[in-house]
């Protein structure tokens, strides 16, 4: 469990970043900050492996305050995967995937065996391995990054718009390969987007941010949807716009489910 | 031409000599020069002053510094650790600013991602920033080697010898192809250790080959090719 208790972020230049948030994020389940840009959730992501350090309240994992752990080892123990990867270009593959365990001192053979079952586990060929990542399609390095930061086996796994470069095709690809592996793995997993339909696809709790740093509501999809805190959590989940406040038409005997401009989003299955 | 046939012995002799005037003073230059790069890339107000003074060492005269030189190095006015000395300095000019434009293109969202991951701050800089800026220092490394190999003919002027002799004595001897082939030998050494720096650099870094690009768009996924048409 992460629980971030009056965490504040300044910086020195007097902008704030995230302010006076409480919340508690849930073992085992997919949380995902979002909000638009400046509304300080990558901040929040990162306070929770001491990239960024509150200037005020803790950060507490566990229950032990972050601030109290060294701050390498405490990255070397979570998982971490960003936008555009964030591979080292210079490393293969297999050693990219193997980073972490060779920073903790696992043997090199060991850590590239690991590391080769773990390719398998995000659904790349082993033929990969051996190549550099500039090789690599987009969407095949989000996967190696997904895959190196699940290297030793973390319980917490940060995730911070892994899937913001990627085109929208390879994108459904890789948000529907997450959802499998949480299910099979079970991470605490902390995901930061900017995308709503993103964050309701694959959040057990939704954190609605909004600009300075101030959490609007933090739920499940459907209680956001449903009871929405304020106007500006309706307006950023759409339910005041057209696309979802959907509302169901028959057309030739079927029942069509259609926006607010009358354009169809699907059937309605009886 | 006859010259270089009947003196070849006597070249290829000063060619080593020269080889054991430039390398050293390549190898110290960019020794002290990648230091100096990573403090104007990591402190910024140290870059002006530190990038403005290493260029200001080219404004020196060669010939100048090399007669000044032996006052700070306490040698004979002949010996040739004046001319290394010499030679090192104005590699440091020449490659300084290179060397900080290298560690400033090293991209940061992998700098980044290296310590969100758990580097140290030093392991990063061994193991990924200093790799990363690789290309380009060797790059600068390059126009060094070019620039020293040829920078070091000047020595013969002060009583050093290096393939410079070449052109000191075929001018006072009114021998044409002496001086043709100090040029040559000079462009063929250049051009012999720029080749094998490039080898090496290949071997060290097998992943900035040129091409790269190229091998990435033909491993594209089929829908991210069908994508792009």
């Amino acid at each position: 469990m992460i629980e971030f208790r009056g965490v504040t972020k300044q910086f020195p230049d007097g902008t704030v970043a995230v302010e006076g948030v409480d919340i508690v994020i849930p073992p085992h389940k997919t949380t995902v900050l979002v909000g638009s840009s400046g509304s300080g959730k990558t901040t929040l992501l990162r306070m929770i492996n001491r990239m960024v350090d509150p200037t005020a309240g803790q950060v507490l994992i566990d229950g032990t305050d972050v601030a109290t752990v060294e701050p390498v080892a405490l990255r070397r123990g979570i998982g971490y995967v960003m936008q555009n990867s964030g591979l080292l270009p210079h490393r293969k593959v297999v050693d990219n995937v193997a980073t972490v365990p060779l920073l903790r001192g696992t043997s090199k053979r060991e850590a590239r065996a690991h590391a080769l079952e773990l390719l398998d586990t995000v659904g790349l060929d082993r033929s990969l391995a051996e190549k550099y990542p500039a090789q690599l399609s987009g969407g095949q390095q989000q996967r190696v990054g997904v895959a190196r930061g699940l290297a030793v086996d973390p319980n917490i796994l940060l995730m911070d718009e892994p899937f913001g470069a990627v085109d929208p095709i390879v994108r459904a690809e890789l948000q529907q390969e997450l959802l499998r592996l949480q299910e099979e793995l079970g991470k605490t997993v902390v995901f930061v987007t900017h995308d709503i339909d993103e964050a309701f696809l694959l959040g057990d709790q939704v954190v609605i941010m909004q600009q300075g740093g101030r959490i609007s509501q933090a739920a499940s999809p459907v209680e956001i949807l449903a009871n929405p805190a304020d106007d500006f959590v309706a307006d950023f989940v759409g339910a005041r716009r057209g696309k979802r406040a959907l509302h169901v038409t028959e057309v030739d005997g079927q029942r069509l489910v259609v926006d607010a401009d009358g354009r169809p989003a699907g059937v309605l299955a009886s | 031409m006859n010259w270089i046939w009947s003196n070849l012995d006597r070249v290829g002799e000063l060619m080593l000599v020269h080889l054991a005037l430039s390398v050293p003073a390549i190898i110290l230059s960019f020794v002290v020069s990648v230091p100096i790069g990573w403090l104007a890339h990591r402190y910024r107000w140290a870059s002006g002053v530190l990038l403005s003074l290493c260029a200001l060492l080219y404004a020196i005269p060669s010939l100048a510094l090399l007669i000044a030189l032996p006052v700070f190095t306490g040698q004979r006015a002949t010996s040739p650790v004046n001319l290394v000395v010499a030679l090192t300095l104005y590699g440091i000019a020449v490659i300084v600013r290179t060397a900080a434009d290298a560690f400033d293109a090293v991209e940061r969202d992998v700098l980044q991602s290296a310590t969100a991951v758990g580097y140290s701050t030093a392991g990063r800089f061994w193991g990924v920033h200093l790799p990363l800026a690789g290309p380009v220092l060797l790059s600068g490394l390059r126009v060094v080697i070019v620039s020293t190999v040829s920078l070091a003919t000047v020595g013969a002027v002060t009583g050093v010898q290096s393939l410079g002799s070449l052109f000191t004595d075929g001018l006072q001897r009114g021998i044409q192809a002496e001086i043709i082939a100090g040029i040559l030998a000079t462009i063929v050494l250049a051009v012999v250790l720029d080749g094998l720096t490039v080898a090496v650099g290949r071997m060290v870094m097998p992943w900035s080959r040129p091409g790269m690009e190229a091998a990435r768009s033909s491993s594209a996924s089929p829908v991210e090719q069908a994508d792009a048409a």
